[in-house]
């Protein structure tokens, strides 16, 4: 498909769109954050503090007194970056497995997509939790440990990819070419299987965000006094009893960012990929 | 691999300003120095006796702590899995019939804001709104503190009811409510996605135009000839779910103070206390098993076709 028609159908479907304009919304939020935040997100002002939305602090304040409203939205910075940072990390390695067990099959493959499902056999969670319990508790371990629980979904999409194109007459025209093996994987059986990455990618945006502010939430991830959501909810919780706000907006914030990357994922799926609905 | 974890729980257990000698000591008994493979051999051996060690941090059998708290953990997501497959199916199921309509387009962005909410945010307001705004529901625990529980299934609301303690009963079905709804969410969208999906394929199919054109009524059509052919999709996404929910209990646990398993485990590792987290990770990958096994069995029994191809 050309890109211009994938972009004029990309434009017909209404839900895409809507989960773009939440997504383009919050990465203008992230980079223009210091120049609209009303307040520095670390500074404490104890005498305002859990204050509930007014015209000076329009999210109110959390317990330290700090401004919610400038906390997420520097934190909009950190939830964005871990989203793209560990969603490479599953995609390079998970697309490289990928290609390797699909063109090679027989015992490459077995051993590789076995291991896969070991890691695929337990709760992403869970698996997050441990890979950061071993490398200890920080923001850059949160990205790793995310990244690493989503390599088996990238390698197992790319391999029934790959496996699909194999059987298809350019492919077995190049090998009767004599065509080297790294020239069809890299030439051709790659370009081919990047539509179907790009989509999982859309919607594992949305799924790295989640997961890295639950390890957030949980005290695995990012170590106060840093703006993340995640962590920001944990503290929220502490005074959902008189301060529901302090937990209300940073979760509404999360929830925004990960509905647009949903959102516009689907949509991309239905024009890029119909096979995979 | 767990002992890759970075932190001595010999250290963690006597405080900082332990002597080497209490160190020692303390690492000898709990059996740390041997090798690894020989702490693996160990511990291999003792499992086969029904034995998990013991936890580092409470000097408790590993098997009583867990026991209990599993007992909770699945409580709690039997229910999730009832709650999200009841609602999920019937929503598909309407959703699908009336394609299109309005119910089917706002229950699909239902479904779909379920999956993007982080369960931990939705389970905090649910808190809000039903216990501390309108206090009709309790915010954590399994019941209330004072109320006397004597364990004959493990399972509170089981256990009030076979009693006849009907106080209990309603104050742990009261403190059930919330946890399992919040945990019920990501699972129920995912049912009711699939189910939709499912049911339009079946729908098209050509026995369900006979079993309209024999003049069977709507509900006939939909309940007996689309919905089970549609089931083998469902219960399978039924069944994956599981692990999810072993997941989300994590996260409902910490948020509720609900005593499962899945805040054990992180609490745990916290503290590095190596046997309590190595029953829990066993504990987990036989769950997975046993649910893929009974998935499977289900299987056979919605499905002839595959008990046919099975026996040949």
């Amino acid at each position: 498909m050309e890109k211009v028609e994938i972009f004029a159908e990309m434009k017909r479907n209404r839900t895409s769109m809507v989960g773009l304009i939440l997504i383009l919304g919050l990465v203008a939020v992230a980079l223009i954050g210091p120049f609209i935040a009303p307040y520095n997100p670390l500074t404490p002002d104890p005498i305002n503090r859990l204050q509930g939305p007014s015209w000076v602090h329009p999210f109110g304040t959390d317990s330290l007194g700090r401004d919610i409203l400038s906390r997420v939205i520097y934190g909009s910075r950190i939830s964005i970056i871990i989203g793209l940072i560990a969603v490479s990390i599953s995609l390079v390695p998970g697309t490289i497995l990928g290609l390797l067990a699909g063109f090679y099959g027989r015992r490459v493959d077995e051993s590789i997509m076995r291991l896969m499902d070991i890691m695929l056999a337990f709760p992403a969670i869970l698996l997050a939790i441990f890979i950061t319990a071993i490398l200890g508790p920080n923001l850059l371990n949160t990205m790793i440990a995310v990244g690493i629980v989503y390599i088996p979904h990238y390698a197992r999409i790319v391999r029934s990819a790959v496996l699909s194109l194999k059987e298809q007459l350019f492919i077995q025209a190049v090998k009767s070419l004599g065509g080297s093996n790294l020239r069809m994987i890299a030439l051709h059986i790659l370009p081919n299987t990047i539509p179907p990455i790009i989509v999982y990618a859309t919607l594992g945006m949305g799924t790295a965000v989640l997961q890295a502010a639950a390890l957030g939430f949980l005290g695995l991830g990012a170590q106060p006094p840093t703006p993340e959501w995640g962590a920001m909810l944990s503290e929220g919780r502490q005074y959902i009893q008189n301060a529901p706000h302090v937990a209300a907006f940073p979760g509404l914030a999360i929830f925004m960012l990960v509905l647009g990357f949903n959102l516009f994922g689907d949509g991309l799926r239905d024009v890029l990929d119909p096979s995979l609905r | 691999m767990l002992r890759l974890i970075p932190g001595d729980p010999a250290h963690l257990l006597l405080g900082e300003f332990a002597s080497p000698q209490e160190v020692a000591r303390i690492r000898d008994k709990l059996g740390l120095d041997g090798s690894y493979p020989y702490q693996y051999y160990i511990y291999l051996r003792s499992l086969l006796k029904g034995d998990m060690g013991v936890s580092i941090r409470s000097g408790v059998p590993v098997f009583q702590e867990i026991s209990v708290r599993f007992l909770a953990t699945v409580e709690l997501s039997i229910a999730a899995m009832m709650i999200s497959s009841f609602i999920g199916i019937i929503a598909g199921v309407i959703s699908s019939v009336r394609r299109y309509s309005v119910f089917d387009y706002s229950s699909m962005v239902v479904a779909l804001a379920g999956i993007s909410m982080p369960i931990f945010w939705l389970g905090l307001m649910l808190m809000y709104f039903f216990s501390v705004k309108l206090g009709v529901l309790p915010m954590m625990g399994r019941f209330t503190m004072g109320l006397e529980h004597h364990p004959l299934t493990g399972f509170v609301t089981l256990d009030s009811l076979l009693k006849g303690d009907f106080r209990l009963f309603g104050n742990s079905l009261k403190h059930l409510i919330l946890p399992s709804f919040t945990l019920a969410t990501i699972p129920m969208a995912i049912i009711a996605r699939m189910t939709r999906s499912s049911m339009l394929e079946v729908m098209s199919k050509d026995y369900i135009r006979t079993a309209r054109a024999k003049g069977l009524s709507d509900r006939n059509v939909i309940f007996r000839h689309a919905l089970k052919n549609a089931f083998l999709p469902i219960i399978t996404v039924i069944g994956l779910n599981f692990g999810l929910l072993l997941g989300g209990a994590v996260l409902t646990e910490t948020i509720f103070s609900w005593p499962g398993l899945g805040r054990y485990v992180v609490d745990s590792l916290l503290a590095r206390d190596y046997p309590a987290v190595q029953g829990c990770i066993l504990l987990f990958a036989v769950i997975m098993v046993m649910v893929n096994l009974l998935v499977d069995i289900v299987y056979f029994y919605i499905d002839p076709r595959l008990r046919v191809d099975g026996k040949s």
